[in-house]
């Protein structure tokens, strides 16, 4: 079968679409969209959330088929996504107020390597995630960006127990979660300084 | 406001600084951070190839049988399928591959010996196509009976799982179904038995747990016009690997050329070959490129675990606190095929004292060969279990002697010049009694905050969490101590080396580094800490990394908590050589103009180079001009030596790594319910050459020994060795709401013996977690708990 749906604000259409593929199968085999990840392929793990229609899915759960005429967001879009909201308005604010001191004592240490992309445009979650070392084998961190980013719309001011609410479906291997919380917490942060 | 309050980050205490920017020190960033958070990164499963096709490979469904005829006629006739390959279409007559010992079959022949066994593999163009294929490949089994414990192993007539073995410990085992056997013989247990005024004992069972990395085994092999295979490939040790591969594919080394592709973790689960050979095969029969990539449950059946054990220990102590003895027996079940299982013993047997001091000791450690799923390498590696059961002894004694159990373990710790059961001096520091008091004294969680908030508790705070199970009602507080031992690198006489190339050179007018080695990355940083330390030794600020791969010398496995030992080790060396040839280059072109060049000691800083006392003699641009220097030098620590077979006594181990946990659970004692409430941690280090990294190591490990606690076991089927939860809805591993804030306290004491002074930290965190856990749930409820992990039953009494 043909699917057409937008990824990443540009339209797709995927041929040849065998009805039992996932929508992750779709994005990462037939689009070229790899950077949802495969770790589970049964909904417990949350390494391959998108959005959908706005919503976080697990894509692997998703028959590519549902997917037609819809809007999907993946973590290769997160940071045109997060750049539009804010153009568009970004969060209101009153609601974006966590204390700049404490983003200022984020700022990360030492110098950034030759190898780290520099000039890429990240969403701040991206680059929270880089700065507060959230990230090992980086496995998990596609669709817990998606997620977090998504909490962050809904909720800028996050308790400890909020974001870990929010987070519970997507599991780690590597951190403990520590460095992931640190992210967040940052991340909002940020958020609440740039207004 | 909540979000205003809520704490910035957990308060980690970590050093900082070093002369070059960016060099060893200072928590540098990830230089492959903006590919992971941007979905770029290239993982093992996101290789894609034109005109590839998939391969799937089909697994006995049982775990001990004689096959009795396969037929692949339905999987080939359907469309769509290009190859099925049975043991019979291999090339070459070496069919068995294994980490030590070659027994394990690279297709089934004639017989299975576990569940999940590869048996067929077949290649297809679409991987639903393969499954489909893979399942009408019809397998007659003649079903044998299963050998799952001791007894059924070492029965006199119990059927051998390996007929006719040859392998060099079959001399020294009681019997075939032994794979090795270690005594630790140290001393008079009989005689120290006799001064004891307190003795106690315990058996304690550990459960199999996985390692339950998020990447899955994947890859994409492309066969090559020379009749060559290039690998692209998620594993821990390329070497390793080839030296396992080329042999069946009836290829020299050098026709099978292997590069890293991203590794989505490992902890010990990718030191074996998984579908490495089988995609090879198929695309060397095919001519086309052949990715294979497991699903989560192959995954479960596609690695080895690390080891279930039954522990036996006896401790003696005087009156006044001090241990008598030791004598402990631990069987490790090694399952099916021998992996990674004789280092496992001889691990669990030098290290199954602790961290203590206790001169007359009896251990004696086997690894069972069995039809369970095949047991390995996992991050802590056979002192994990040793540590799980030595700490609740310590617990035991402490409260049978009348002594505050912190203060019984410190009054016991070993330090440096401790001679270990093996004889073995620990000859750089051993802070145990230190990280002791570092963790007890860091301060304590609130109390049980139901009890003031009132209608403000937060469910999510409480066991059973969302769930909303208890708002405090049966809740019981507990808080547990345990400190652990582990040994650093490849023991017991291994040739634990490793290979750097760097190459320094003018690039865009500026001086840069190049540094390839074949160590893989698979998460742990070790590419972060590589161009830290080239900025180190060769003063400049750009470092590239060259992707791991075949084409540089053998770079070890990423697994010991050995990379930054030995692969930055090597990394270190290279560099000092590639300096001395650029100060050599330097001597010839400007010499002449300054005395220094021959009188004084040189650095290189800053993209200069410098005398010691801070003068810049010249620019690296200048030194180096049109100029390439590149040295590529294999680098070893200190040897090591195999232990005696009977008595166990020799200089095993290069180096230890100590850490210390706290923790503070919270259990809901109608329900059976635990909330780990906080995991503090302290460790030494001996150097932090990447304070983050270093940080988010140890609470990585500390959290999955708090899922061995409380949650993890691969659950074998005893009547059938069928596994019963090969998925991440059954098997648990814990979520970000099961783990607790992990404070962490880095103590850096330097090892002389190793470059920076530092130690391999990964692994220590794993092993004193559980115990921890484990004593603060018997703190809170007053059971005695003596399996891990621990379930709702054995806390209700309902088991």
């Amino acid at each position: 079968m043909r699917v057409n749906f937008t990824v990443n604000g540009r339209p797709q259409e995927a041929d040849d679409v065998w009805e039992g593929e996932s929508l992750l199968y779709v994005l990462r085999e037939r689009l070229g969209l790899p950077g949802s990840k495969n770790a589970c392929e049964q909904g417990e793990c949350g390494s391959c959330t998108v959005r959908l229609d706005g919503v976080p899915v697990c894509s692997c759960l998703v028959a590519a088929g549902q997917a037609e005429g819809r809007e999907v967001v993946t973590v290769e879009g997160l940071a045109e996504y997060a750049k539009q909201r804010t153009e568009h308005g970004g969060c209101a604010t009153d609601a974006c107020g966590t204390s700049l001191d404490a983003a200022k004592r984020w700022q990360p240490k030492g110098s950034t390597d030759s190898q780290t992309g520099e000039g890429v445009e990240l969403a701040p979650i991206q680059q929270a995630f880089i700065d507060a070392g959230a990230v090992q084998c980086g496995f998990c961190t596609p669709g817990l960006l998606v997620a977090a980013d998504e909490m962050l719309e809904q909720n800028p001011n996050p308790t400890d127990a909020d974001i870990r609410e929010a987070l519970s479906g997507n599991l780690c291997r590597c951190t403990g979660y520590e460095k992931i919380m640190d992210a967040v917490r940052l991340a909002a942060a940020r958020q609440g300084e740039a207004v | 406001m909540p979000g205003k309050s809520a704490p910035l980050g957990t308060p980690t205490k970590v050093t900082q600084g070093a002369k070059t920017k960016g060099g060893i020190g200072e928590s540098t960033l990830r230089p492959d951070g903006t590919l992971k958070v941007t979905g770029e990164f290239a993982y093992s499963s996101d290789m894609w190839h034109e005109d590839m096709l998939w391969g799937q490979i089909l697994r006995s469904t049982t775990a001990h049988a004689e096959i009795v005829s396969i037929d692949t006629a339905e999987a080939l006739a359907l469309p769509g399928v290009y190859a099925v390959m049975t043991y019979d279409d291999l090339p070459t007559d070496v069919k068995n591959y294994g980490l030590e010992i070659q027994d394990t079959p690279v297709l089934a022949h004639g017989r299975v010996r576990h569940h999940g066994e590869p048996v067929a593999i077949v290649a297809a163009d679409h991987p639903e196509t393969a499954r489909r294929a893979a399942a009408k490949i019809r397998v007659e089994y003649r079903d044998l009976p299963v050998i799952t414990d001791e007894a059924s192993a070492t029965a006199p007539d119990a059927i051998l799982i390996h007929d006719n073995r040859t392998d060099h410990h079959i001399g020294h085992v009681d019997h075939p179904n032994i794979v090795h056997r270690q005594p630790i013989v140290r001393g008079d247990v009989e005689a120290a038995r006799a001064r004891a005024d307190f003795i106690v004992t315990g058996e304690y069972t550990f459960g199999m747990q996985d390692q339950a990395f998020l990447g899955p085994e994947s890859g994409l092999a492309v066969p090559a016009e020379d009749g060559g295979v290039d690998l692209y490939i998620a594993t821990q040790w390329l070497h390793s690997d080839l030296r396992q591969i080329a042999p069946v594919l009836g290829l020299p080394e050098d026709k099978v050329r292997m590069t890293l592709s991203g590794v989505g973790g490992a902890f010990g689960g990718r030191e074996d070959l998984s579908m490495q050979i089988h995609a090879c095969l198929l695309a060397l029969r095919t001519g086309k490129p052949v990715k294979i990539v497991y699903n989560r449950f192959e995954s479960f059946f596609g690695h080895v675990h690390r080891h279930p054990a039954k522990l036996t220990y006896e401790h003696g102590a005087t009156k006044d606190g001090k241990l008598t003895h030791l004598k402990a027996r631990i069987v490790l079940d090694g399952g099916a095929y021998a992996s990674a299982s004789p280092a496992v013993v001889g691990n669990a047997a030098s290290l199954g004292a602790g961290p203590y001091v206790v001169d007359d000791v009896d251990i004696d450690c086997i690894a069972l060969y069995t039809n369970n799923p095949p047991c390995g390498a996992m991050r802590g590696f056979g002192a994990v279990q040793a540590c799980f059961a030595y700490e609740a002894q310590m617990d035991k004694l402490a409260d049978a002697v009348g002594m505050d159990r912190v203060e019984f373990r410190r009054l016991n710790a070993m330090e440096q010049g401790t001679l270990l059961p093996t004889g073995q001096a620990v000859d750089s520091p051993a802070p145990v009694a230190e990280l002791l008091r570092r963790v007890k004294a860091m301060p304590l969680p609130p109390e049980q905050q139901w009890l003031t908030a009132g209608e403000a508790a937060d469910v999510r705070q409480l066991p059973g969490g969302l769930s909303n199970t208890t708002h405090g009602e049966g809740v019981v507080r507990g808080i547990g101590y345990a400190v652990g031992i582990k040994n650093v690198g490849f023991s017991e006489g291994f040739d634990d080396y490793s290979t750097a190339r760097v190459r320094m050179e003018v690039v865009g007018g500026e001086p840069v580094a190049t540094v390839h080695t074949a160590m893989a990355e698979v998460g742990q940083g070790g590419v972060t800490v590589h161009a830290q330390i080239a900025r180190t030794e060769l003063g400049v600020a750009q470092v590239t990394i060259h992707p791991a791969d075949t084409q540089v010398g053998s770079a070890g496995s990423t697994s010991a908590s050995r990379q930054t030992y030995v692969t930055g080790g090597a990394v270190k060396n290279s560099c000092e050589l590639v300096r001395e040839k650029v100060l050599e280059v330097g001597r010839r072109k400007f010499g002449s103009y300054h005395p220094a060049w021959a009188t004084a000691e040189l650095l290189l800083e800053g993209g200069k180079v410098v005398t010691d006392a801070g003068e810049v003699l010249a620019d690296l641009v200048d030194v180096l001009g049109d100029e390439s220097v590149e040295v590529e030098a294999e680098w070893r620590h200190r040897p090591t030596e195999p232990f005696d077979l009977r008595t166990g006594q020799g200089f095993g181990h290069v180096q230890y790594s100590f850490a210390a946990h706290r923790a503070v659970v919270e259990v809901d004692t109608e329900l059976g319910l635990v909330k780990v409430i906080e995991l503090a941690c302290a460790q030494d280090v001996g150097k932090a050459l990447n304070p983050l990294s270093v940080v988010g190591q140890i609470q990585g490990g500390t959290t999955q020994g708090l899922g061995i606690a409380v949650m993890e076991e691969i659950i074998v089927d005893p009547k059938t060795a069928k596994v019963r939860n090969p998925s991440f809805t059954d098997y648990l591993i814990p979520t970000i709401l099961d783990t607790p804030t992990i404070p962490v306290d880095v103590l850096e004491l330097a090892d002389a013996h190793a470059p920076y002074g530092l130690r391999g930290i990964g692994e220590a965190p794993t092993l004193s977690s559980t115990p921890a856990v484990l004593a603060a749930i018997r703190n809170a409820t007053g059971l005695e708990l003596t399996k891990t992990p621990v379930r709702p039953e054995h806390l209700t009494g309902t088991a």
